[in-house]
């Protein structure tokens, strides 16, 4: 049993999801169980998995008995044994954190809706523990899909943005195939460490396939992940999309396209050969920086609390895939745990934006006036979500700033360090611009006239319900945990996860 | 001198203390009891510091590690004599704080006093914490802490002045330390690999000038709350918030967190010899100079009384700073225990300026005269506050000033000499006449009768009490003098 | 230049590709009914299918089946690379669950809005705003 998790981990959300359809008709009652009950198990199975891979390193895991390289081989390492843990932690707490919106947005597609929440899981999870470049695309596309419909069925103009979305993602997931195909053809394999040892052959280091390869490799990846130019789909569809699928979508998909991107350029490309031989890291870092300055601009503009967020996320996306193409141990410490942290801040940050929604119908900024004195549970998170993105220790966002910022100056790209400091000043300007609306103004207030007292009947409190309140605390508290446990992560996880090559 | 290390959780749990009562006094529900608890949290904090006094005393240090936050460089606490100080007063003035509150709160009715007592206790951990910070990451926590602490209390009122100060305030503090700190600090930790405070600071000769001086300068205007112009105008902004949070946060825990953190990071980073032999301690010194000259300068034009305290202020944290970077035994000597002598003098004057307040509604220096009539008791701890500011006998700023003045000499710098001297007579040109209206006015001039009625017992006692521990620190200066002289001498290596 | 020249008529199956992808790609930007973007998005898939199963060609040999020889061995290069056709199958049924999910959307559009026309739709949306 124990020896079969990592097939377990999709294998079990594919089938519940079947499961989940079929209930949706016969007993609509137990879907929501069943799907926590799937969710819990596969956040269970990570934690174990991870443990495994701390005590005794990576777990191979071969598809139906068939070794690698003819078979589709699972490979847990280092690196995706945490980012399975969050990515099945952000799936139950959100499932957890929404089921009342759930209710409320899908009253009569809950089944459906379910069933696409845990198919979406599957794909993540795959993504993350596949080590076979085709299969990866097929979880790409099998997550990409479940996404679509997933805000598809949000509100009113969700699904021109859902199809905008699936437009794009379906170029970014094929230019991955094609790159794929080009590697297939260079070198016959498409088990990622057999290519590894075909690339790190001389004759195919400089061949102009694989570079080409390459190429369309990253720039298909970079289109799923909406770095900045190729970031337009992403600001409609999360914030048109409902709540519980933007807060599922938001932490994990840019996330986990970062995670592939990671995978890719490490155990298929190679350090030596994507840091050396190309010389592309620096422009990717400028075009990083680009993505962190623009985006950050670009979230200033912004009315409404959604579509802010959604551009912090394409400026974190810049922050991450910087810190990754600096090409040192500091930078790609700092791009490994900010997949960490960062889905774990967004996580926050976008229950806490769907719980005030939950409330006020609305998410503009004119309709958070007085938000703290109402919602102030609800706030404290998001205040803490905001400070983590901001980066203010002890808060995790801190920590993997502190990497990155690090790694830009070991680097001597001074250029992206400065970006950092420059989007956390914006991020700083974001946070408190709401803060003074929702602190300084009542809901009554059309201008500034505002006296004590005067508006006490409007302050009443009304919280968001319980059942999102609660993961909405553990997710903020876990912010500053996180933090805290920094250095175990780094040492124990992160470091060892980094090929020894790169320095 | 032998100095020892001793391991104790002890700096933790004075930290701690404040933070946990929070809590607590959320869950109050009766105002009384709320603010017993405050007290009960106030005095234990202030006992937890005292008790490691004695170790401190004894020649050694106390060191925590709390995590490892990266690897190689933990949340850490260290109690050394310049640490001690600042907590010692610090935490002893939020005990005499929390009697004030509750006159100054209670009598204007003020709302959401639960939340400013937490938050108030928040702002203390983070003072403490600052002070028993081992290293500079830990410092910078802190310090950010602070920084979010203080601003609801800056804000407390809700209206459009307090937003817009409240922004101003964050503007200047949290994007100096965003901007300037972090990038310092981390090019500091790229380059060296530690960022541990070190009696002789950490950092070696590997650095040119220029890169030296860019990162003085970031660090020195990055910790914005020590006032240094350009980066004083949060300070003013902040008057603000209600009078208890400019006495004890912005006359005492806040911006003596500013100075200190420059402090720290003038011995404790750069190290005396370093910035001697690059001769960067006099840039820092010119540039607090400056501030001096110019805050007591825009002091003498304020109306509104707390405005012209927060000018007084900007200049006298400067003269911190300007002691500290003299790098002379009693200049260093001078500018630490300024902090203290300082510290009961501008906050009895805060609690004057709140107690006038209270008592008669009156904000502006002009409003006040004849004052004295009224309000005795208020006027002459103001007189005593005004003259331990100044550096008069017999008052504890005379022995700072003293300390200071001899640094300059020591120093071989006669224009901070003058510049100190001509700074006294502008504070002296700033207070004196207040006081002097308050009581000699002719009768037709006063706009009080002779009628005495003095603010709430809450407001008045604290503000007799700081001013008498102002005069009596002139006479029994220890045991900070004694701390101070032990942090000079760590850091001279006498 | 030659070189080029030669390598470009003997991988025409590469040109041909890249020419289906484009005509997708075009659509795909320009045309302002979604519909025919979809069509477009499908050319474009199908254009990477023929890529894959045109590199599995080898001149001159035949389809890989192998009918029972006994133990005798199998001379791969005799047969067409058999891996890409299996891979693009499965390409196949995520293009068309693709195309599924991007038809089902466009129905919703159509129920909302009356028309399939991007312009249309965002002058409606612009509309709305102004409200």
């Amino acid at each position: 049993m124990v020896q079969h998790l990592p097939a377990l981990l999709v294998v079990v959300p594919l089938l519940t999801a079947l499961s989940v359809s079929a209930l949706s008709w016969l007993a609509p009652r137990l879907c929501l169980p069943l799907t926590f009950g799937c969710l819990g198990f596969s956040l269970a199975s990570s934690v174990g998995i991870l443990m495994e891979v701390i005590a005794s390193g990576p777990v191979v895991y071969t598809m139906g008995g068939w070794s690698s390289p003819i078979g589709i081989v699972y490979v847990i390492d280092y690196l995706s044994a945490p980012i399975l843990v969050v990515v099945t932690a952000v799936a139950l707490i959100n499932l957890v954190a929404s089921s009342k919106q759930i209710d409320r947005d899908f009253s009569d597609k809950k089944g459906t809706f379910y069933t696409l929440y845990i198919l979406f899981v599957t794909g993540m999870v795959g993504i993350v523990a596949t080590g076979d470049a085709f299969n990866l695309y097929v979880l790409l596309e099998i997550a990409a899909l479940t996404g679509y419909s997933l805000i598809g069925l949000g509100q009113p103009r969700a699904p021109l943005s859902s199809l905008n979305y699936l437009f794009i993602g379906t170029i970014g997931a094929s230019f991955y195939l094609l790159g794929v195909g080009y590697l297939y053809i260079a070198t016959g394999s498409l088990n990622m460490a057999d290519l590894a040892r075909f690339i790190a052959m001389p004759e195919h280091s400089s061949s102009t396939m694989v570079m080409f390869a390459f190429i369309i490799c990253m720039t298909g990846l970079f289109t799923k992940m909406g770095l900045f130019p190729l970031h337009g789909w992403l600001p409609n569809a999360y914030s048109h999309a409902s709540p519980a699928s933007s807060a599922l979508l938001a932490p994990l998909t840019t996330k986990v396209m970062i995670y592939a991107m990671i995978r890719v350029c490490l155990y298929v490309f190679t350090p030596a050969y994507v840091f050396g031989t190309l010389q592309i890291s620096n422009a990717i870092v400028w075009i990083a920086v680009a993505a962190i300055v623009v985006g950050s601009l670009l979230a200033l503009t912004q009315k409404s609390l959604f579509k802010m967020l959604t551009y912090i996320v394409i400026a974190e996306v810049g922050y991450m895939v910087g810190g990754f193409f600096l090409g040192n141990r500091m930078g790609i410490t700092g791009s490994a745990l900010h997949i960490i942290n960062d889905a774990a801040m967004t996580l926050c940050l976008f229950l806490a934006a769907g719980a005030i929604t939950y409330r006020t119908k609305s998410d503009s900024f004119s309709d958070l006036k007085g938000i703290f004195k109402r919602m102030p549970f609800t706030m404290t998170a998001f205040t803490i979500g905001a400070l983590a993105v901001i980066g203010i220790p002890p808060t995790c966002g801190f920590f993997s700033k502190w990497y990155l910022i690090i790694g830009g100056i070991n680097a001597g790209h001074y250029g992206f360090a400065a970006a950092l400091i420059f989007s956390s000043l914006v991020n700083a300007v974001l946070f408190f611009r709401i803060f003074e609306i929702a602190y300084f103004q009542s809901p009554g207030d059309s201008k500034d006239h505002h006296h004590h007292g005067h508006h006490r009947h409007k302050d009443k409190m009304v919280e968001a319900p319980l059942s999102m309140l609660i993961p909405l605390m553990i997710t903020a508290l876990s912010l500053i945990v996180l933090g805290i446990y920094t250095g175990d992560i780094v040492t124990h996880v992160i470091q060892a996860a980094i090929p020894g090559v790169i320095s | 001198m032998i100095t020892q290390t001793i391991f104790t959780s002890r700096p933790l749990i004075a930290v701690l203390v404040s933070l946990l009562v929070i809590p607590v006094l959320l869950s109050c529900r009766s105002k009384n009891i709320r603010e017993s608890w405050t007290f009960a949290a106030a005095a234990l904090k202030f006992l937890i510091v005292v008790s490691m006094l004695p170790m401190i005393l004894g020649g050694n240090e106390i060191r925590f590690t709390l995590f490892d936050v990266l690897p190689g460089l933990p949340i850490a606490f260290k109690v050394d004599s310049f640490g001690m100080l600042f907590a010692l007063v610090s935490s002893f003035l939020w005990i005499i704080t929390s009697a004030y509150s509750i006159g100054y709160m209670r009598t204007l009715n003020e709302h959401s006093q639960t939340r400013y007592y937490c938050y108030f206790a928040l702002s203390l951990s983070a003072t403490v914490g600052v002070a028993f910070s081992a290293n500079l990451l830990t410092m910078y926590l802190f310090y950010e802490m602070l920084s979010l602490a203080t601003y609801p209390l800056v804000t407390h009122h809700q209206d459009a002045e307090a937003k817009s100060s409240g922004r101003t305030y964050l503007f200047y503090i949290l994007g100096a330390s965003i901007a300037l700190v972090l990038p310092a600090m981390l090019y500091i930790f790229a380059k060296t690999g530690t960022l541990e405070f070190a009696s002789q600071g950490f950092m070696t000769g590997a650095f040119s000038k220029q890169t030296l001086l860019i990162l003085v300068l970031m660090l020195v205007f990055g910790f914005a709350k020590a006032g240094i112009m350009p980066f004083h105008s949060w300070l003013p902004a902040a008057m603000v918030a209600p009078t208890p949070v400019s006495a004890l946060l912005h006359a005492v825990a806040v911006v003596k967190v500013g100075a200190f953190c420059v402090a720290r990071v003038i011995t404790g980073v750069f190290g005396s010899d370093l910035l001697l032999s690059f001769n960067l301690n006099t840039v820092i010194c010119t540039i607090a100079s400056i501030t001096i000259i110019t805050a007591s300068l825009i002091a003498l034009s304020q109306d509104g009384l707390k405005r012209r305290l927060a000018f007084s202020t900007i200049g006298q944290l400067s003269y911190i700073v300007l002691g500290v970077a003299l790098l002379s035994p009693h200049g260093l000597t001078g500018g630490i225990l300024h902090i203290v002598m300082h510290a009961f003098g501008k906050i009895t004057l805060f609690f004057c300026a709140g107690a006038i307040y209270v008592a008669t509604g009156a904000k502006n220096v002009s409003e006040l005269v004849g004052i004295g009539r009224r309000m005795p008791f208020t006027m002459v701890a103001f007189l005593i506050g005004a003259l331990s500011v100044i550096g008069l006998p017999p008052c504890g700023g005379f022995i700072s000033k003293w300390y200071l003045v001899l640094g300059t000499i020591e120093a071989g710098q006669p224009v901070f000499l003058a510049v100190l001297l001509i700074s006294s007579l502008l504070n002296a040109a700033y207070f004196l006449p207040i006081v002097y209206k308050a009581f000699f006015c002719t009768d037709e001039e006063a706009l009080f009768k002779k009628k005495v009625d003095e603010a709430p017992m809450w407001c008045l006692v604290p503000l007799c009490i700081t001013a008498s521990i102002s005069v009596i620190l002139f006479f029994l200066p220890q045991p900070f003098l004694r701390l101070a002289e032990m942090t000079v001498q760590s850091i001279i290596g006498g | 230049m030659e070189q080029i020249v030669t390598a470009i008529g003997a991988k025409y199956n590469y040109i041909v590709y890249v020419i289906l992808m484009m005509i997708g790609l075009y659509a795909m930007i320009v045309k302002s009914n979604l519909v025919k973007k979809i069509i477009g998005m499908n050319i474009f898939q199908t254009s990477i299918i023929l890529f894959y199963v045109s590199t599995a060609y080898k001149t001159g040999k035949t389809i890989p089946i192998v009918p029972y020889q006994g133990h005798d061995a199998v001379h791969a290069a005799d047969y067409i690379n058999p891996l890409p056709h299996v891979l693009m199958l499965t390409a196949i049924v995520v293009s068309v669950a693709t195309l599924g999910v991007a038809l089902s959307l466009a129905m919703k559009i159509y129920r909302q809005y009356g028309t399939l026309e991007e312009d249309d739709i965002n002058e409606n949306l612009r509309s709305e705003e102004g409200k």
